[in-house]
């Protein structure tokens, strides 16, 4: 058996029992002796970190250590419900900010599980390979002196005149024979011929079967399975250039995200982009020049199905046409058909509305056309969404506009106004205003979704009351105090767009299938060795099964009764 | 969006019509599980037959494959040294049969009338089941889609294909001890589906638009499966080997009809080691069809991680295996741990947890 190669050497299994029996010994992992040295601990270290004993516990904390990244939300997912979460619980989230719980996959203590992991793995798979390079180039071992001690044991007595059909024992003799009659013997002459000829027709069936075989002077030694290895080291070694692999497509791949409302072109520069994520090494020269027309997009929604499934997405269409190379291609970008350009990849991530806002001033000069992307709210029923208009142009004070979009507008049992579909069929966009200065000229990045409102009052009404405006499609609301007027003009959709390039993730789909592959092999190929020997009249059969074999009795049995006939 | 709404009446029956049977196997099995007066004649049932085979005086008399040690010990074929321990599907199997065929000794009447009871539960798992089946198909029509759009069809489907695997291994060995708890949980699942899962027909939502879904999905869907058979089988593994450790409890005197600890653990292992390649698949298959969908393979979604939590630890209940100093029954509870985190990736992260895959329709 392979089990615990560090610990025993191999050949010194084949005594062992049954399959799937255990060696229960001195637990593997002992303190360290003492007076060693610096060198003898590393040694001792070494050797205990290669032990599978080791790599099961180790295989344990990592389950244990992946799970907290599911309760707690993460960085790489959602970074804002991050800053949310550590403000909320102050100190708290301080601590666990400390210890990384929000950074779990790149945490010091997540790595360093799996590099240990890794190297214990590595630790591993050498010298297996080793040893199994090397049984796979020797000969199968020699019957050891008992066969009888094998699981899979039959016997019976040599017929020594092959034609005498009447002497073969029955094939319920296989225990002890006990049935059989003895066979009317010829010379020890012809029993050693009959020997040879029976040890010769085992060997044949054996090979038939795909055992490696040998002859030596009074049996057959055979070895099967020895895919069973090999399929563990394929699957071993894939793993672990998997981890690699991931690890370096990571540091020469990027991602970015980018909104493009109807009509807009995205051209694959790093300006273009709204958010970008380099990857340690990556180089912004090799960015594939393609640019990306939005046409149109479509959604449609369920307005049939009853209960939870009413209002669910069922198909999302973008019409984009792609310029790359000096040609032109359209595409119907969906969610699961990215568009390939080059090494790169589009991907649709998100989808909404963009109503169209036109803003006046007192004299009726336009300060802010076009369209202004609100993001559907998780919370908000029918795709509610937020967005918010600012218009620097504006005069006396600039303007900013929180709104929310309604795309069919109606009233709730509690006569709130909500949206009860998530298609255009009644939109309505309610508004506050604010006026002063959007801090838009301070430098610092702000984010056109939020209206920075430290530097601005909410404008009021004669009475005091925030203004509260409201609006369908066509229809223009003059401010209050000669701050002008805004005019819904229509709604657009809008795309989000996830590009991505990574480099690595063709070969980590190869090293999956070899990994898949591997591991078929190492969990059903079955390993066994077999015996045939002829000792004066008596023929013995035996199989060991190394690993599991369901079957090495069987196969034992099939063979005894074979070599009767 | 076309769904044809009689069509999902009829499946909804179905499913009732379905839980009414499996209930009648449960309870057929449960009868035979542990009846009271089997229980009796069961518990001397092992002295019994080993006077009858001394007197039938090497004749061929088997004895059910309930306790598969009697059968070693009777069936002279396989008596032949450990070799009998370690017990072959097959060997057993085919005694069970035997012994249904009514040959044998003296205790059999009462013996008999159980397996008849376990007999019933049978073929009513396998007519519930065609119900069952019946209600994925006249859903499947219904909405002219894969049946495992959102919660309550993956465990339509998934529930199902346990009781498929069941029978599938029935084939092979005599494991009608886990009838009782398979058809338990079928009614269980299904109560679940057409209450807190029910989900009315319709069509999918544009990220499971992908033919990624029959290919990723079905896979998940059997490993689901498998491990949950092998996780029943542990659970009897592990009772198994505490009253072969000591005096059986009275209320545990039906495990003395369930086969030896280690044979149990011998089919538990094959089936989840088919498991772990075909989930192995489900975590590749899912990390192609997330590049294609999200443009990343992997991205430690809640649903990524708990898959991969679940990977790990049946790959620990693995090696455990062929680790020193971890028995059998350590071994085993790995196993259970593994199904646990199955069981929690399906409930509590499709519902409660919100990531990329909430397609629960709840
Ligand atoms: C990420 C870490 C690892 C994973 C996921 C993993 C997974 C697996 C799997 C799935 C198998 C097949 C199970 C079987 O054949 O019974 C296996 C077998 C094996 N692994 Fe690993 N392994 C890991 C690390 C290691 C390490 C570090 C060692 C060495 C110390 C190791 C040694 C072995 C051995 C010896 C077998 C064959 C067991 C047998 O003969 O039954 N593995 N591993």
């Amino acid at each position: 058996m392979t089990k615990n190669p560090t610990q025993q050497k191999p050949g010194s299994t084949a005594q062992k029992g049954a399959a799937g029996a255990k060696t229960t010994g001195t637990p593997a992992v002992k303190a360290a002796p003492a007076n060693i040295g610096f060198l003898g601990m590393l040694r001792w270290a070494w050797r205990q970190l290669t032990t599978m004993r080791v790599a099961l516990i180790l295989l344990l904390i990592l389950a244990l250590a992946a799970i907290p990244g599911s309760l707690l939300p993460q960085r790489i997912q959602d970074p804002i419900r991050v800053s949310t979460f550590i403000e909320e619980n102050g100190a708290w989230g301080e601590f666990l900010d400390r210890v990384q719980l929000f950074d779990v996959y790149s945490s010091i203590w997540f790595s360093s599980v799996y590099i240990l992991l890794m190297i214990s793995l590595v630790g591993c798979v050498l010298p297996r390979t080793n040893q199994h390079w090397k049984a796979m180039r020797q000969d199968p071992p020699r019957a050891p002196r008992r066969l009888s001690r094998m699981p899979g044991y039959q016997t019976f007595r040599l017929a020594v005149d092959p034609d005498a059909g009447t002497d073969r024992p029955s094939a319920t003799a296989a225990a002890g024979g006990s049935g059989a009659a003895d066979s009317a013997a010829g010379g020890p002459g012809d029993s050693a011929a009959a020997g040879q000829s029976l040890l010769g027709r085992a060997q044949q069936r054996l090979k038939k079967q795909g055992y490696r075989t040998v002859r030596l002077d009074d049996h057959i030694a055979a070895e099967r399975g020895y895919l069973r290895e090999t399929g563990n080291l394929v699957f071993h070694a894939s793993l672990l250039l998997l981890v690699v692999t991931m690890a370096v497509g990571s540091l020469f791949g990027y991602s970015g995200q980018r909104v493009l409302v109807e009509g807009d072109t995205f051209t694959n520069s790093l300006v273009s982009y709204d958010s970008f994520e380099p990857g340690t090494y990556f180089d912004a020269s090799r960015l594939d020049d393609f640019r990306l027309r939005l046409n149109s997009f479509e959604s449609t929604f369920d307005d049939q199905a009853t209960g939870s499934q009413f209002g669910q997405p069922r198909s999302f269409e973008a019409d984009i046409t792609e310029f790359h190379e000096g040609r032109e291609t359209r595409h119907l970008l969906e969610v699961n058909q990215p568009i390939r350009v080059g090494g790169t990849g589009v991907y649709l991530t998100g989808n909404g509305y963009a109503p169209v806002f036109t803003t006046r001033d007192s004299q009726g000069t336009v300060t802010f056309s076009g369209p202004v992307v609100f993001i559907p709210q998780p919370e908000a029923s029918g795709y509610g969404s937020r967005g918010v208009v600012k218009v620097p142009d504006a005069e006396p004070d600039q303007l900013g506009f929180v709104g929310f979009l309604l795309p069919t507008a109606g009233l709730n049992d509690n006569g709130e106004l909500i949206s009860r579909f998530a298609e255009l069929r009644n939109p309505y966009v309610v508004m506050n205003v604010y006026r002063g200065d959007l801090g838009l000229d301070d430098g610092i990045p702000q984010s056109v979704y939020e209206l920075e409102a430290d530097d601005m009052v909410q404008v009021t009404d004669a009475s005091g009351s925030p203004v509260t405006l409201e609006m369908a499609p066509g229809e223009t609301v003059e401010l209050p105090d000669g701050l002008g007027s805004i005019t819904l003009e229509g709604v657009d959709r809008f795309v989000a767009l996830d590009i991505r390039h990574n480099p690595t993730q063709g070969l980590m789909l190869v090293l999956s299938i070899f990994l898949l592959i591997g591991l078929g092999l190492s969990l059903f190929v079955p390993r066994r060795r077999m015996w045939v020997r002829v000792t004066d009249r008596e023929v013995e059969v035996a199989a060991l099964a190394r690993g599991e074999d369901p079957r090495s009795e069987h196969a034992a049995k099939d063979l005894a009764l074979e070599l009767q006939d | 969006m076309d769904v044809n709404i009689e069509l999902a009446t009829w499946s909804n029956l179905l499913i009732y019509s379905a839980m009414a049977v499996y209930a009648i196997a449960f309870i057929a099995y449960a009868f035979d599980l542990f009846g009271g007066r089997t229980l009796n004649s069961a518990a001397g049932g092992r002295k019994a037959t080993a006077a009858v085979a001394a007197s039938a005086g090497g004749g061929r008399v088997r004895r059910t494959a309930r306790t598969s040690s009697s059968v070693a010990v009777l069936d002279p074929e396989t008596a032949t040294g450990p070799a009998a321990d370690a017990g072959s599907g097959g060997g057993s199997g085919a005694a069970g049969d035997a012994a249904e065929a009514g040959s044998g000794g003296a205790v059999t009447s009462a013996r008999t009338r159980s397996r008849r009871l376990a007999r019933v539960g049978t073929a009513l798992t396998a007519l519930a089941l065609l119900l069952h089946v019946a209600a994925i198909v006249t859903r499947t029509l219904s909405v002219m889609r894969v049946p495992w759009g959102n919660m309550m069809e993956y465990a339509l489907t998934a529930s199902a294909l346990a009781g498929i695997v069941y029978l599938v291994v029935l084939k092979f060995r005599d494991v009608r001890y886990l009838g009782t708890f398979v058809a338990g949980a079928i009614l269980i699942t299904l109560g679940l589906c057409i209450t807190v899962f029910y989900t009315p027909a319709a069509q999918l939502i544009p990220a499971l638009q992908s033919y990624w879904i029959y290919i990723h999905v079905p896979i998940a869907i059997l490993s689901t499966a498998l491990l949950s058979i092998s996780a029943a089988l542990a659970v009897f593994q592990i009772v198994k080997a505490a009253t072969e450790a000591r005096a059986t409890p009275r209320w545990l005197r039906f495990m003395e009809r369930v086969p030896a600890s280690g044979n149990i653990e011998q089919v538990s292992y094959r089936i989840a080691a088919v498991g772990f390649v075909t989930w192995t698949f489900t975590l590749i298959a899912g990390a192609v069809w997330a590049e294609v969908a999200w443009g990343r393979y992997w991205g430690w979604d809640t649903k990524e991680i708990w898959t991969f939590v679940v990977w790990v630890v049946y790959a620990a209940y693995l090696h455990a295996r062929a680790t020193r100093g971890w028995g059998p029954t350590k071994v085993a509870v790995l196993n259970l741990i593994g199904f646990a985190s199955v069981v929690f990736n399906f409930s509590i992260v499709n519902v409660y947890f919100n990531g990329l895959h909430s397609y629960s329709g709840l």
